[in-house]
């Protein structure tokens, strides 16, 4: 089984420990796992604002990236649902919908297709989990609080195999951080309001570390608690995932 | 008026989030919606199976709606209820003028109509010199404030008891600084007991109208439609064509899911059935589509016609509990609002696809499986095409897909100095980065993972 990684651009330019952690978790779990060193973006920051008419020269260096692997696995449920919604290739369509087909979401990757049992990860700390909303809603990794359907979580069967983890949710369990792509700066009021109000749940349960299965959320949940001096830190599931 | 639009969505909601208290105040009111709405759909077994009925049943009426109006036409006039079809806003309040003036009316009654809203029709009177006396305690609120509804099934939540208080002391002579909320909803039944009294005319809104029995369904808390309607020697019924359904039996779905998704009620108070007339009353029914047709063209929109009106998906929205329904600037606010008044106005509304983060909550709760989400998504490709957009995102978003179509650039751009801590857009694409009002800004790393990855891979 080939696994192409797809470290997402602002992973690659801010967050690099998160990609490494991913390709880490994944060599120990016995993938065969390449980074394909030509991908940037898949496109998601142009297509959410409006301009998917430009996202062609992404999907090109997509597929092109892409193509060879029997599974491409990413660290971000937002970039997953937007190759899986909307990646193309009018020369060869059969080629994006294959990688359409087998994109997965780090989490749902362990759970669905590893089918993991057993992590060696230990990390003994308290454990806020932000649920974002792209893999959630989009990519289904769990239950929602506004259906009536079973209840399940992907990202939390992996932590609960964690030595030492102590997980918490917020109060109100998957409410949006308030991220949004491009939202964050043009509608940085509400934005930040939102942010503000995640984080203000996550610190009456006393947690050491807010995680998700997004950087783009942490990203800004970490900006704001940097702000007001907290002692929270921000950390992605799959630090802790590879976390010994 | 405040549906008059002076500020866009982003800009109105800065202000509304200054006053951060009243703002959590704001956000907590919806979200105890939200939960009541929670606990009564938990309660129903069938509830995702309700949804998938009501919205094809949905889905077929605007598949047919060409037939199922017709049909409704003609058993309504077999029931004695005058029918008029108004093309837009324009035409159904001249039509409701027309009714007025043909019969010499000067006090009318008017209970919950969004309709009435989109059209605005009580401006429309006004300028003629006809006053409406809005029946529903909350519209009654905002309008002797002279402010728009900012909710649609919750006219006034932007209001705490100390605002009611003053505007009923102001215009119902109650004491000053009595914020009782029994003392101020008596006082509101008082004053609004004798216009129904006096009115001669009362007009509601339809929530469902019957292809198959010619009649309606008018649902309110407060009995409010039928306290105009039964008082009222004409009683004028408005809808938009949408508000059909084909039988009687399906009202069996859609009225259990109306008030659980709206309020968590297992039923509203009454659900009041009109099928005729009584003896010596007239009765007539504005059909409207005002853009419902034009929506009904559009693939990728014309679902969004099923809406309910529950205000279910204003309730869950994070953004819309922050920001305010006046925020939206129009008569719906809200996720069903924002992709409902791009086809209303597209330059207008331009903004309100882009005041949402497409978290998908919103589609979730819709009880008729609206992808609401989704075509906030859509509109704003529409909105760019049309060229709806400032010309400074369009130039920073031609920049970024051209730099990510170009691998080696995009590295180079990395190496020299980070340059996406100043140039991706969402940090702010000026001199006044926007990002770091707030928010610190993530810090840079000595190497990007693609040469952590360069270095480590055959280790």
């Amino acid at each position: 089984m080939k696994v192409g990684l797809f470290i997402p651009c602002y992973i690659d330019q801010f967050y690099p420990q998160v990609g490494i952690a991913t390709y880490q978790l994944l060599k120990k779990l016995g993938c065969d796992v390449d980074y394909p060193e030509n991908q940037t973006c898949c496109g998601q920051p142009m297509a959410n604002s409006g301009f998917s008419a430009l996202t062609g020269g992404c999907d090109k260096n997509f597929v092109a990236n892409f193509d060879a692997y029997d599974y491409v696995v990413a660290p971000s449920g937002s970039c997953v649902l937007h190759i899986k919604e909307h990646l193309k290739d009018d020369k060869n369509p059969a080629k994006a919908q294959k990688i359409r087909n087998t994109i997965y979401e780090l989490t749902e990757f362990l759970v669905d297709i590893l089918k993991v049992e057993h992590l060696s990860s230990n990390f003994p700390y308290k454990v806020g989990f932000h649920t974002s909303c792209h893999g959630q809603r989009g990519l289904n990794l769990s239950s929602m609080t506004e259906r009536v359907l079973p209840q399940f979580s992907k990202p939390e069967q992996l932590l609960q195999k964690v030595k030492g983890l102590q997980l918490s949710y917020p109060e109100r369990k998957d409410e949006c951080c308030g991220f949004g792509g491009t939202f964050c700066v043009f509608e940085e009021a509400v934005s930040v309001k939102m942010g503000k109000d995640r984080i203000e749940e996550h610190q009456k349960n006393e947690v050491d570390y807010i995680t998700a299965g997004d950087v783009s959320c942490l990203m800004h949940l970490e900006g704001i608690l940097k702000r007001q001096g907290s002692k929270v830190k921000a950390i992605h599931l799959a630090e802790i995932l590879n976390h010994e | 008026m405040s549906n008059l639009k002076t500020l866009d969505h982003a800009a109105a909601a800065e202000i509304f989030i200054k006053d951060e208290a009243r703002t959590d105040w704001h956000d907590d009111t919806l979200w105890f919606v939200r939960q009541k709405r929670d606990k009564a759909v938990h309660g129903i077994a069938e509830w995702e199976q309700l949804r998938e009925w009501a919205s094809q049943i949905k889905n077929h009426t605007l598949s047919n709606l060409d037939n199922y109006l017709t049909a409704f036409e003609k058993q309504a006039e077999a029931n004695g209820i005058k029918i008029h079809w108004a093309a837009d806003a324009l035409e159904h309040n001249q039509l409701m003028h027309k009714i007025l003036k043909d019969n010499n009316i000067s006090r009318i009654v008017k209970s919950k109509s969004m309709l009435t809203e989109e059209c605005h029709l009580n401006d429309y009177l006004k300028k003629q010199g006809i006053e409406v006396v809005d029946t529903d305690l909350g519209e009654r609120i905002v309008q002797l404030r002279d402010e728009a509804p900012s909710h649609i099934v919750l006219p006034a939540i932007h209001l705490k008891k100390q605002d009611v208080s003053e505007t009923f002391h102001e215009h119902l002579h109650t004491e000053e600084g009595n914020n009782d909320p029994q003392y101020l909803t008596e006082a509101a039944r008082q004053h609004l007991r004798n216009h129904f009294i006096q009115s001669e005319l009362a007009i509601t809104g339809v929530n469902f109208a019957i292809a198959e029995t010619g009649g309606f369904v008018v649902c309110t808390n407060e009995g409010n439609a039928d306290m105009g309607a039964h008082t009222a020697k004409i009683h004028v019924a408005c809808m938009g064509i949408e508000k059909i359904i084909p039988k009687a039996e399906h009202l069996g779905v859609f009225l259990r899911l109306l008030a659980r998704s709206a309020t968590g009620q297992p039923i509203t108070t009454y659900s009041s059935h009109f099928q005729k007339p009584r003896p010596g009353q007239e009765m007539h029914i504005i059909i409207v589509d005002n853009g419902r047709t034009k929506q009904l063209g559009r693939a990728d929109f014309r679902n969004s016609l099923k809406c309910i009106r529950c205000a279910a998906c204003f309730n869950t929205c994070p953004v819309y509990r922050r920001s305010g329904g006046h925020s939206y600037h129009t008569a719906v606010a809200g996720p069903i609002g924002s992709i409902l008044n791009p086809n209303l106005d597209m330059k207008a509304n331009a903004d309100l696809p882009f005041a949402s983060t497409l978290c998908g909550s919103c589609s979730n709760v819709c009880p008729v499986k609206i992808d609401i989400h989704e075509q906030l998504w859509k509109w704003r490709q529409v909105i760019v095409e049309e060229g709806y957009v400032k010309p400074e995102k369009k130039m920073a978003m031609k920049g970024m897909a051209w730099l990510f179509s170009n691998p080696k650039v995009y590295r180079w751009a990395g190496k020299s100095g980070r340059w996406f801590l100043r140039t991706m857009p969402f940090l702010g694409n000026n001199k006044l980065n926007v990002w770091y009002k707030q928010r610190e800004m993530p810090e840079a790393p000595k190497q990007s993972f693609h040469d952590w990855y360069q270095q480590n891979k055959n280790k």
